[in-house]
């Protein structure tokens, strides 16, 4: 007699439809709402309402990819906002060359800051940014390659827990320095920006905007759903596995770290589409983008929501940020670092599954009480 | 047969390159270790250890802590590598010191950690799943499936371990003697040649300890050598095998529980008068 379970697995659980389901409405109201209606109406939505809805979605793409390898792996990475950054300028290079000589000092290769500087030629590896497949390409090979070499040294050496944290901190520091500097090529101090056109679309016209925002809530969809199906297969499997029991996955003759570095890869690339979907929102990427505290603040958006639930994730960005943006507007805005600050020791003291896992506790433990479910398992201890 | 090489510790010494360092000839057994020394800041661990195991043999190795006895599997599994010595798998086929832990395990050597670790997060039956003998790749793992021959396997192994009606409890929430009869399947899921058990008894009940014997007994009739370290005099006598016991990293006595129980030495450093 066979017992096992053979239906095979949903794909979205409850939460992930109904995550789908407002992604879909959000992608088709807002747009509706912001191009359809009169300026003065009670139903308008604002263009720049649009932008800021668009650049909470492209965060919360963001802290998914960080909710994969922290929530499932267990790999603190405290370098995240450097994959990001990495496809931003990836889109940034291809926006500066649409500029063409509608820049200040008009020269229709080399952009301003390059024509500022001096610079006779384009540098080689702003080749080919002219050419918007190229640069989609470049917005998820940039982020992949820098997360396999750097993953592939990291995992092989079995540099875990606070040590890769620590490096993958260093990681961003030393990029954000890098592209600190003129010579670089990247546009130093000032970054890229003073965007004109995309695919041949106004870049500040409204229907630009709405279809970006739209664009946005269609990747965090896709995004998720990718998300969801790896960390629900046998490979999903093993992750959950190294992160509770790594000596234990490598005793049962899985390669761990290359378990590690499929996701880490993964994850980064998802980071640089999210960067690569803020910039054209924002109309600028920076240095500062690199900068260590950008990356911590990924850490507490996926704390807030709720680490490994996915759902939770996203959630905790727009979250977050919405109260970012309503603070930091008021009378209250000088004290908006002590919040967040606040923000993150509370929900480690009194919240440590974040909203999304605390339901989900509180759920199971009901379930359980009725002997449908098993109770949930307190914190899983890593083992030896 | 006849032809066998010398057993001389010299003959070590002769180039040997990853899985295809042969030693054929050498020795029959499943598992061969010969002189190994392993030595921590100036302690031995393992003193010129050296003894076999026979393909579908069971043997209990016991000796007071400090003997080596845990040392003794890291060096089978890979994880500590030998200062110098042999240790050889799959009738001297195999040089284990050139691999590491994820190929020895591919070869077919399971082991079992004292602690039981399992996997908590997932159910008893994904802690099969995961063990079952298959796939390894990452990639390839993103898409696969399971069969039916899968399924029906991992029945068996429930059967034989007797956690049926616990297949979708989560590992965590196993009682202590449940992760490590846990553990015991997940080994045997992954049909290992060589099985080593690292004190699968402690801190069980009578009736818990009594079982496990059993199912280490029956998984030693399907064809599996079996390693046991165990301080549990009653269970060693149950599982009614060979016995090595070891002291300062070597062997001190071997033979059955009542010719080693009968040992002066045994008695003076481990069973006490």
């Amino acid at each position: 007699m066979s017992t096992s379970d053979t239906r095979p697995p949903a794909l979205l659980g409850t939460s992930g439809l109904i995550f789908i389901a407002v992604l879909v409405a959000a992608a088709i109201l807002v747009p509706v709402l912001n191009l359809l209606t009169a300026p003065g109406s009670a139903l308008h939505v604002p263009t720049y309402v649009v932008s800021l809805l668009g650049k909470y979605l492209t965060y919360a793409l963001l802290a998914l990819s960080v909710d994969l390898i922290w929530g499932y792996v267990g790999i603190l990475s405290l370098g995240h906002g450097a994959f990001f950054a990495l496809g931003g300028y990836a889109m940034g290079m291809y926006l500066m060359r649409q500029i063409g000589t509608r820049g200040v000092y008009g020269d229709p290769i080399l952009p301003d800051f390059m024509v500022f500087l001096n610079w006779k030629e384009l540098p080689w590896f702003w080749y080919g940014f002219d050419m918007f497949p190229f640069a989609a390409v470049m917005v998820v090979l940039a982020p992949g390659i820098l997360a396999l070499v750097f993953g592939w040294f990291a995992f092989r050496s079995r540099v875990t827990g606070v040590y890769l944290s620590i490096i993958t901190q260093a990681m961003t520091f030393a990029l954000l320095l890098a592209f600190f500097r003129n010579d670089m090529g990247f546009g130093g101090n000032n970054g890229l920006t003073d965007f004109k056109d995309i695919l041949g679309f106004n870049i500040q016209a409204d229907g630009t905007r709405a279809t970006l925002f739209a664009l946005s809530a269609l990747a965090l969809a896709l995004g998720y759903v990718l998300c969801r199906y790896l960390v629900r297969s046998h490979f999903g499997k093993v992750l959950i596995a190294i992160r509770d029991a790594e000596t234990r996955v490598r005793f049962t003759g899985y390669r761990a770290e290359n378990y590690k570095l499929v996701a880490f890869v993964v994850s980064a690339a998802l980071a640089g589409i999210a960067g690569a979907l803020y910039v054209p929102q924002v109309g600028i990427i920076n240095p500062s983008e690199f900068s260590p505290a950008n990356s911590i603040e990924i850490i507490v958006w996926v704390a807030v929501g709720g680490r490994g639930t996915l759902v939770g994730a996203a959630l905790g960005a727009v979250l977050v940020n919405y109260a970012k943006t309503y603070f930091t507007s008021g009378f209250l805005a000088p004290y908006w670092l002590f919040m967040l600050g606040g923000l993150f020791v509370a929900v480690t003291l009194f919240l440590p599954k974040g909203i999304v896992g605390t339901f989900y506790e509180w759920r199971d433990r009901r379930k359980a009480a009725t002997g449908e479910a098993d109770e949930p398992v307190a914190e899983p201890r890593p083992a030896e | 047969m006849s032809d066998i090489e010398t057993l001389a510790p010299e003959t070590a010494d002769a180039p040997a390159e990853g899985l295809g360092a042969a030693k054929t000839g050498l020795t029959e057994a499943l598992l061969y270790l010969n002189g190994v020394t392993v030595t921590f800041d100036g302690f031995r661990a393992l003193n010129e250890l050296s003894f076999t195991v026979d393909p579908g043999e069971m043997r209990a190795i016991i000796g007071p802590n400090g003997a080596g006895k845990t040392t003794m599997m890291d060096v089978i599994t890979g994880k500590t590598r030998p200062d110098k010595g042999d240790v050889y798998f799959n009738e001297g086929r195999t040089d284990l010191t050139k691999l590491d832990e994820t190929e020895i395990v591919t070869l077919g050597i399971g082991r079992k950690f004292q602690k039981p670790t399992v996997f908590e997060s997932h159910t008893v039956l994904d802690n099969l799943r995961l063990a079952l003998k298959g796939q390894r790749a990452a990639l390839a793992n993103i898409f696969r499936k399971e069969t039916a021959a899968e399924r029906e396997r991992i029945d068996e192994i429930f059967e034989t371990i007797k956690l049926t009606e616990h297949r979708d409890r989560l590992g965590g929430n196993l009682s202590h003697g449940q992760k490590q009869w846990l553990e015991i399947g997940m080994l045997l899921a992954q049909d290992p040649k060589l099985l080593l058990v690292d004190e699968p008894v402690a801190g069980m009940t009578d009736a818990e300890t009594a079982q496990t014997a059993e199912l280490l007994r029956e998984i030693n009739a399907n064809g599996h050598s079996v390693v046991v370290v165990e301080h549990d005099m009653t269970f060693v006598r149950d599982l009614g095998v060979r016995v090595l016991c070891l002291h300062e990293g070597s062997v001190l006595a071997e033979g059955t529980l009542d010719q080693v129980s009968a040992n002066e030495r045994v008695i003076e450093v481990y069973l006490g008068r």
